[in-house]
């Protein structure tokens, strides 16, 4: 524990530096991207210090701070983090450093703005990962939105307009429906407190109206199959920057709200229902890579592959109930969490090393055609090199981080059922498939022409950017340990709450006798 | 009938603002020439001296004065120190766009102050008859203001529209208070109350005073189906004009229904319930999907009303003191974002071209970025996402809805909220993601500014502390 307030400090001194960034607009492009790297550096090793001093022995909310904030409405600024939030923002501080070094040279009109942008809604993300009260987790949800919009739609593609109005329509509309299911709660329970709703009892149909409206909210964020199109468009036509943002911290916020909210705020409609969710993540597994596997847009292709890996992340968590049915131990449960949420982070640095390997080719080449591209090995060696890597990583390569959650989950839906572990394991297949074949077209060949013969190769830069990614996919997958250990307590905790029903005791002869005395 | 003199003290405000209407309607004509600023001076300080007497009123008990046709309760001194502050809000806006359209003209803050004087005596209504001269006071004055460009055909048919159409509303409600009035044999809002909750009170009279009632106010809230004239006022009439009728009188719409419907019509609660949701759904409806056909901000903006007055009508018909002060909290904060999106028309507009087509705010952020982000947060509170203040309005009639138990209700306002922010998000599009048609940086006199900046300060502050103003609302009616 520290002595200060070290959340609200990681969620306010970056929004504070994007604020100063837009007023300090006279800085000219080099003084905002230095102010940009600094925000972000210091931010990051602040929260490195979430982790040194993180206690992984137990459950509860650790660095917690607590003001009333509305008193109308009986909420407070509440904020704190167990194993599963806390990886989830070391990786969002980890992720803007990169991504403001991302937009260096690329981003040359109003990078103030820009820089701004990413720095609120790195303090937003946090925001949304540390708060335990739900008007504030609502609030940081919701404006979180409104950097993004802008990213996308100022500084996005041709079709960012249409791209960033669907994105911004799609998870608006999944959202609001969580609100009205947050303010049934807090009538109920009286307060706005996170984790007074997760003790409180409701029965079976409100579990199930909130575990819907939840759905929604989260569904669109993670994204689900089928409410899955925003995705590739946002990412199409994003900037670099955004695209990273968006694969590597935004998605794994919708996989944060299943584990924050619809488990343990509803874990008998979670269990009544858990066949949709498996349903729908086995579809976004093997459909999706289907569909990942003719697209002709390297960005396209990288987002679909999102939507695949993402499919097991939720696949992991929902298996819990099965696994819990028939293993009494809880152990394979366990693991099927903690697989589902390694490969959140994974996927995280995963995704985001080829948007930004795919952002380096795009700042050199202007197009993110598959067949723009051939034989970049010749020029870029460096470059292809990180690329392969990057692209093992995402087909699931043992010793890289990708292998360690994808294979977890797998193991614990082969104890669940055979079915789920073959349709699962598709996904080695599939995700080798469409990743390796991009790569092949891309990286390998003759040199296909012109443009690709000029190429050159990653500058320093780059290098540190895509050589930094690469030294943590490499040490998650050789020792995920750390990882692991940190999400141990917070995962079983939640495993033994979800195994107990929120149903009221069904109503005993007494009890029913003094319903009727007057 | 005398008064006692204790009592000058709790109409402070009311006389104030009175006499100095009347001694700025004097100095404007005799001197307007030789001081050009000199009504506008005054009038502000008019505003912010009642303000200051009226937010004094705040903590003082209930009172009925003026032989009961007057109250002034914790709720009435609240409703008028917001009323005197967004007024004065629209007059700093005002100012910029009269000075611009030609000289200078006094008497719009004469018709201004003398309507503020109606929302008052609105606010503070003890009896029907108050209600129904509070009303006609604020009409007469904003058809003027309306009319205010007589040059212009379209102001003139604006202003030609809204006094037929709220003539009639007016017969409306004289003819609902009417039944009332035989129904219940008094004119007193308390006697009322009492009388219709009393048992074996007849019933079919009053309910069908009531339906009259409801769609008088319904006019003057213009929602749906009542709200034809809506669109056109606003469009037609001068942006200066719009501002000061898409603000403050919401608030006192707001406090004449509380004082009608759930003062002295409380008895009928279940009656009026069912109407005013029928009302809410449909404005809320129609409001938000006919806003995205719009080219027109001030024409959008105005649908936008109507859909904010089907929220505003979802936090009075839930019947709770938590959805009046639900309620209270929407009007006022909508009053302070909505000037604030007129302001920003007056703000584009130069003399003789008003800016009012969605058209004009194409690449603000490249001419104005401080302008642009203000504008961004008034669209955001419009469309209630957090963190500006829109979203703890709607946030806190949701709740009180959901509360007695109509989420069905809940679900179709949020769903139309979705609709909804398609439009506003538009105007972000427009201003953020397209190239300006005209490069030429925006010239801004220095008040428009600081009032525009606080303005979008202020919206964005109450987000983020929505704690204070909320806790005012649900302890004036506690």
């Amino acid at each position: 524990m520290t002595g200060y307030p070290l959340l609200s400090l990681l969620v306010w001194l970056p929004i504070a530096g994007g604020v100063a960034l837009l007023a300090m607009d006279a800085l000219g492009n080099r003084g905002c991207r230095r102010t940009a790297l600094l925000v972000s550096v210091v931010t990051f090793l602040l929260s490195l210090t979430l982790y040194t001093h993180f206690d992984v022995s137990t459950a509860a909310m650790q660095f917690q701070e607590n003001v009333p904030w509305i008193r109308a409405f009986d909420a407070n600024y509440h904020l704190g983090v167990d194993g599963i939030s806390m990886p989830l923002i070391l990786l969002t501080t980890f992720t803007t450093v990169l991504v403001v070094l991302a937009g260096w040279q690329v981003i040359q009109e109003r990078t103030a703005q820009y820089m701004a942008a990413f720095l609120v809604m790195e303090g937003l993300m946090i925001g949304v990962f540390s708060a335990l009260d739900a008007v504030l987790f609502y609030v940081f949800w919701e404006a979180m939105l409104i950097p993004m919009f802008l990213i996308i739609g100022v500084w996005g593609g041709p079709r960012r307009v249409y791209a960033t109005i669907k994105f911004f329509l799609y998870t608006f509309f999944g959202s609001v429906f969580m609100l009205v299911a947050l303010i049934y709660m807090y009538l109920k329970s009286g307060s706005f407190s996170i984790l007074d709703f997760q003790v409180l009892p409701l029965t079976m149909t409100e579990q199930i109206l909130i575990f819907l409206a939840f759905l929604v909210a989260f569904a669109v964020k993670v994204p689900m199959w089928p409410v899955h199109t925003w995705l590739p468009d946002a990412h199409v036509e994003a900037p670099t920057g955004g695209s990273v943002i968006l694969a590597a911290i935004m998605l794994k916020i919708g996989g944060y709200g299943f584990l924050r909210f619809s488990l343990p705020i509803t874990p008998d409609a979670s269990h009544q229902l858990d066949w949709l969710i498996i349903l729908m993540s086995l579809v976004a597994v093997v459909y999706i890579g289907f569909v990942a596997l003719v697209q002709q847009d390297m960005k396209k292709l990288i987002a679909y592959s999102s939507i695949a890996h993402m499919g097991f992340v939720t696949l992991g968590i929902f298996l819990v109930f099965s696994l819990l049915d028939q293993h009494a131990s809880g152990g394979s449960a366990a693991m099927g969490m903690q697989g589902g949420m390694v490969q959140m982070i994974s996927h995280g640095f995963i995704s985001g090393a080829l948007f930004l390997c795919v952002g380096v080719l795009y700042d050199r080449v202007h197009s993110r055609e598959i067949s723009a591209y051939g034989g970049v090995v010749n020029t870029m060696p460096v470059f292809a090199t990180f690329m392969v890597f990057f692209a093992l990583a995402n087909s699931g390569l043992p010793g890289t981080s990708g292998f360690v959650g994808e294979f977890m989950v797998i193991l614990a839906s082969f104890k669940a059922n055979l079915w789920f572990s073959v349709l699962a394991a598709t996904t080695l297949i599939l995700g080798a498939a469409y990743t390796l074949w991009m790569v092949k077209r891309v990286i390998f060949g003759a040199v296909a022409n012109d443009n690709v013969a000029a190429l050159q190769d990653v500058n320093g830069r780059e290098f540190v950017i895509l050589a930094s990614l690469a030294l943590v996919v490499l040490a998650f997958g050789l020792w995920p340990a750390p990882l692991v250990e940190v999400m141990q307590a917070s995962v079983n905790n939640l495993l033994a709450h979800v195994a107990i029903s929120k149903l009221p005791p069904p109503e005993t002869g007494i009890a029913l006798l003094n319903t009727l005395q007057p | 009938m005398t008064i006692p003199p204790a009592d000058f003290l709790l109409l402070s405000p009311e006389l104030f603002l009175l006499v100095m209407a009347c001694l700025v309607l004097v100095v404007e004509a005799f001197a307007g020439n030789a001081l050009p600023r000199i009504s506008y001076t005054l009038s502000q300080l008019t505003l912010l001296v009642a303000a200051l007497f009226s937010s004094r009123l705040i903590g003082h008990p209930p009172a009925v004065l003026l032989g009961g046709t007057f109250v002034l309760d914790p709720m009435a001194a609240l409703l008028k120190t917001c009323i005197f502050l967004v007024t004065a809000g629209a007059f700093a806006y005002a100012r910029s766009y009269l000075t611009a359209q030609g000289p200078l003209r006094g008497e719009f803050y004469v018709l201004g102050l003398f309507g503020v004087l109606g929302m008052l005596v609105m606010v503070s209504a003890h009896s029907l008859l108050t209600v129904y001269l509070g009303l006609e006071l604020l009409s007469l004055s904003l058809y003027a203001m309306v009319s205010f460009e007589r040059d212009s055909a379209a102001a003139s048919e604006a202003a030609m529209k809204y006094f037929v159409l709220g003539a009639l509303a007016s017969g409306m409600l004289l003819y609902g208070m009417s039944m009332i009035y035989g129904a219940t044999g008094s004119l007193d809002l308390a006697v009322i109350a009492d009388t219709v909750t009393a048992p074996g009170s007849e019933n079919l009279i009053l309910v069908f005073g009531l339906c009259f009632i409801v769609v008088g106010l319904a006019f003057k809230f213009g929602a749906v189906p009542f709200h034809m004239w809506i669109p056109d006022v606003y469009h037609g009439a001068p942006t200066a004009a719009t501002l000061f009728i898409g603000s403050a009188p919401k608030i006192a719409a707001f406090a004449m229904a509380m004082r009608l419907l759930a003062e002295a019509l409380g008895g009928l609660v279940t009656d009026w319930q069912g109407m005013l949701s029928i009302l809410a759904v449909l404005s809320l409806a129609i409001g938000n999907v006919i806003a995205i056909a719009q080219t027109n901000l001030k024409r959008m903006l105005a649908y936008s009303t109507i859909s904010h007055v089907g929220f505003l009508l979802l936090g009075i018909l839930s019947g709770t003191t938590a959805g009046y002060s639900a309620a209270m909290f929407y009007a006022i904060t909508y009053a302070l974002t909505a000037i604030g999106g007129f302001g920003l028309i007056i703000l584009l507009s130069r003399a003789g071209y008003e800016a009012d087509r969605l058209d004009d705010f194409r690449g603000l952020n490249q001419r104005s970025p401080w302008f642009a982000l203000v504008m961004l947060v008034l669209m955001f509170s419009l469309a209630g996402v957090p963190p500006t203040v829109g979203f703890y309005a709607k946030l806190s009639v949701l709740q009180a809805v959901i509360d007695v138990n109509m989420v069905w209700l809940a679900l179709v306002a949020v769903f139309f909220s979705i609709i909804g922010a398609f439009y506003y998000i538009r105007i972000i599009k427009l201003m953020y993601f397209d190239a300006p048609e005209s490069a030429e940086p925006l010239s801004v006199n220095a008040d428009l500014r600081v009032v525009l900046s606080l303005n979008g300060i202020l919206v964005l502050a109450l987000g983020i502390f929505p704690g204070g103003l909320l806790g005012l609302c649900s302890r004036v009616l506690g």
